[in-house]
């Protein structure tokens, strides 16, 4: 039996609140992704999603359970450990795109290229950019980019080391129905190219496009 | 994609911090040099005004060596040719009675003269033997008078025969001073009576406006019968003395105490011992000058050396100062810059890229900050150099300083970068997650 490609086991993650109470985001918390799965995650805000979402990708250490990716146990690694896995095999989509200001659409594609050497790094980047319809917004910074557009390229920047999964919070969220749809629709591409995906949203139409999705209430999640 | 790429396009980005930081780092450097050209200015000027005033004492020392050794040879030559004149006076004669008197009281032979005229005396010329009182004239009306008995000049016996500077006085005859023919209406030729015995006046003198006019001169003999001190005398005169050495009163007297033990001698006052006496005083107005110029350029190394002392201590605060405000504003400038990044560095981690690297990516723009500011500074030093040469740092070279540049090019790089290492190291290890889930 082979590992999933994501397993989280009894994953548990609280804050500080006021008076040195403890809030907590996410409580046991169960899940496996597999090759092929595009995991929708819905809930209210503040229900925890997008803490299980950065937990599972190694950002934000759980204070119980297990994070396992392709085989390792990720809180089980040091930091640099963590950071080559994530650079390898996770790629991350956020709602505000998060794109480096200062690189025109090209580089930030790029941009994982610091993380890891990625053969054909620049072909490969172009033909994403084909791909998302970005050829001619090549050498354009993201201010002068549409929502979408720095969605999309945002898109392309996390698919350019080839990862296995593929961690979205909320990336339609910003995004109008047109541009939700095209997005939604590479991600489904993605995982059904042998990726998995896991995708926060409380927009049930996005989540309508995912092949499993999953209800999170107070830090628990509901199948 | 690279990281040299990233630094690149994010200074581009934000030229402005970039710039500022660089500029806060060109005028600390700026500041450094200014205080190395100034305590090297304030150096270049002490060794210029010691060197000045060393130059100006060893002139003054030339000259003054050449002067005087000019003015002894003047004096010699000019002893040696105006000759001076001393009185030799009888042993035990109290000089302050002859200051006084004018004469001497006590007497010695008149042999004296003979003795010193038969010696090998080389430092006299003429000599005058005398016998001197001051006595009533009863023949007019009691009247003070004062009696020089002369009998010309005895010959030096070793010495060719020279012109006698003084006439004698023929035997009863009189010489007389201006107050005395004057008062008694005598003339050259006419008779006269004086204690007790006939005498024709030989000769009458002009007024001399001293004491010379109230003297009768006579044969040293008559002298002696009337005052009946046969074969004394109370002084001998020496004109005309040679004396090739400064010393030369000291001179005459070692040689005169051989031949004369127990006489004393006395020099009369000369125009050639006046101009000596005031080259004397020339001489130590001038030692006096160098010795000053000299205490004041030992005052003067000492004042600038206390001076730079000083300006070193006010020069180490205000680059102390400027060093922790360049600190302070370049660390500054760099956790503004990481706090604007913070997102970026968020997703660069979230991507895998070590915080090396990012870490990596910011010091890097921080030794660029250094290095560029440095060289800057180096840059407008180097191009001024030339007009504050002639200006503010009063010949001082700031290209001189030139060997110091590879030390600052490398020394502010590494201060930049250890200003800007802690805000940059919180910046690379804040949590990833809290920045993306905050933004």
């Amino acid at each position: 039996m082979t590992d999933p490609l994501l397993r989280t086991t009894n994953v548990q993650k609280s804050f500080a609140g006021p008076n040195d109470s403890t809030v907590s985001a996410v409580e046991e918390a169960n899940l496996v992704v597999d090759k092929g799965d595009f995991v929708a995650l819905r809930g209210p805000s503040g229900c925890g999603k997008s803490t299980l979402l950065f937990v599972a990708g190694g950002l934000l250490r759980p204070d119980a359970g297990e994070v396992v990716i392709g085989g390792e146990n990720l809180y089980r690694q040091n930091t640099s450990r963590r950071a080559k896995i994530r650079a390898s095999k996770v790629g991350f989509v956020f709602q505000q795109f998060h794109l480096v200001p200062y690189l025109d659409t090209l580089d930030n594609v790029l941009a994982p290229t610091l993380a890891r050497s990625i053969p054909d790094a620049r072909e490969k980047a172009n033909s994403l950019l084909e791909a998302f319809g970005l050829s001619n917004r090549r050498h354009h910074v993201p201010a002068t980019l549409s929502v979408g557009e720095q969605q999309r390229v945002a898109l392309a920047r996390a698919l350019l080391p080839e990862p296995k999964l593929l961690l979205a919070d909320e990336p339609t969220g910003n995004l109008d129905p047109e541009n939700a749809e095209a997005i939604l629709s590479h991600l489904l591409t993605f995982s059904k190219d042998g990726g998995a995906v896991l995708m926060v949203t409380h927009d049930d139409r996005a989540a309508e496009q995912a092949t499993r999705s999953i209800l999170m209430d107070k830090g628990r999640l509901k199948t | 994609m690279n990281l040299g790429r990233l630094i690149w396009r994010e200074i581009l980005h934000r030229p402005f911090s970039f710039v500022l930081a660089m500029a806060t780092v060109t005028v600390a450097v700026g500041c450094l040099i200014a205080v190395a050209a100034l305590l090297g200015s304030h150096d270049l000027r002490s060794r210029t005004m010691t060197m000045e005033m060393n130059e100006e004492a060893a002139r003054l020392e030339s000259e003054f060596s050449a002067e005087m050794k000019a003015y002894e040879d003047s004096v010699r030559k000019n002893m040696k040719g105006l000759g001076f004149n001393v009185f030799i006076f009888p042993e035990g004669q109290e000089l302050s009675e002859v200051y006084a008197e004018g004469f001497a009281s006590k007497t010695m032979p008149e042999e004296y003269v003979k003795t010193l005229a038969n010696s090998n005396i080389v430092t006299v010329n003429h000599l005058l033997p005398s016998l001197t009182r001051k006595l009533k004239w009863p023949e007019q009306n009691e009247r003070t008078v004062i009696l020089i008995g002369i009998r010309g000049e005895v010959p030096l016996s070793h010495r060719d025969p020279k012109k006698p500077l003084i006439d004698r006085v023929k035997k009863g005859h009189l010489v007389l001073g201006y107050e005395l023919h004057k008062s008694m209406g005598l003339q050259e030729g006419n008779a006269t009576t004086f204690l007790g015995r006939e005498f024709i006046v030989q000769k009458c003198h002009p007024e001399s406006g001293g004491k010379d006019d109230i003297t009768i001169w006579m044969h040293l003999t008559e002298c002696q019968e009337l005052l009946k001190q046969e074969g004394r005398i109370n002084a001998i005169k020496a004109l005309e003395c040679n004396c090739a050495s400064i010393d030369r009163l000291g001179e005459i007297r070692r040689e005169i105490a051989g031949i004369l033990p127990g006489t004393k001698v006395i020099e009369t006052k000369s125009k050639a011992l006046a101009r000596a006496e005031a080259r004397n005083k020339a001489k130590k107005h001038a030692e006096e000058g160098i010795a000053a110029k000299k205490d004041e350029t030992i005052k003067l190394k000492e004042n600038r050396a206390k001076l730079r002392i000083e300006n070193e201590r006010k020069y180490a605060a205000l680059q102390g100062v400027v060093l922790i405000a360049t600190i302070v504003s370049v660390g500054f400038l760099a956790f503004t810059n990481a706090r604007a990044r913070q997102t970026e560095i968020g997703i660069l981690r979230a991507m895998g890229t070590s915080t090396g690297s990012i870490l990596g990516a910011l010091m890097s723009r921080a030794f660029l900050i250094g290095f560029l500011g440095a060289a800057f500074a180096l840059l407008i030093a180097w191009l001024l150099a030339g007009a504050l040469q002639d200006g503010v740092l009063q010949g001082f070279d700031l290209l001189s300083l030139q060997g110091d540049a590879p030390l600052v090019l490398i020394a502010a790089p590494i201060l930049a970068c250890a200003a800007s290492w802690l805000p940059a190291f919180y910046a690379v290890n804040r949590d990833p997650a809290t920045i993306l889930r905050n933004d």
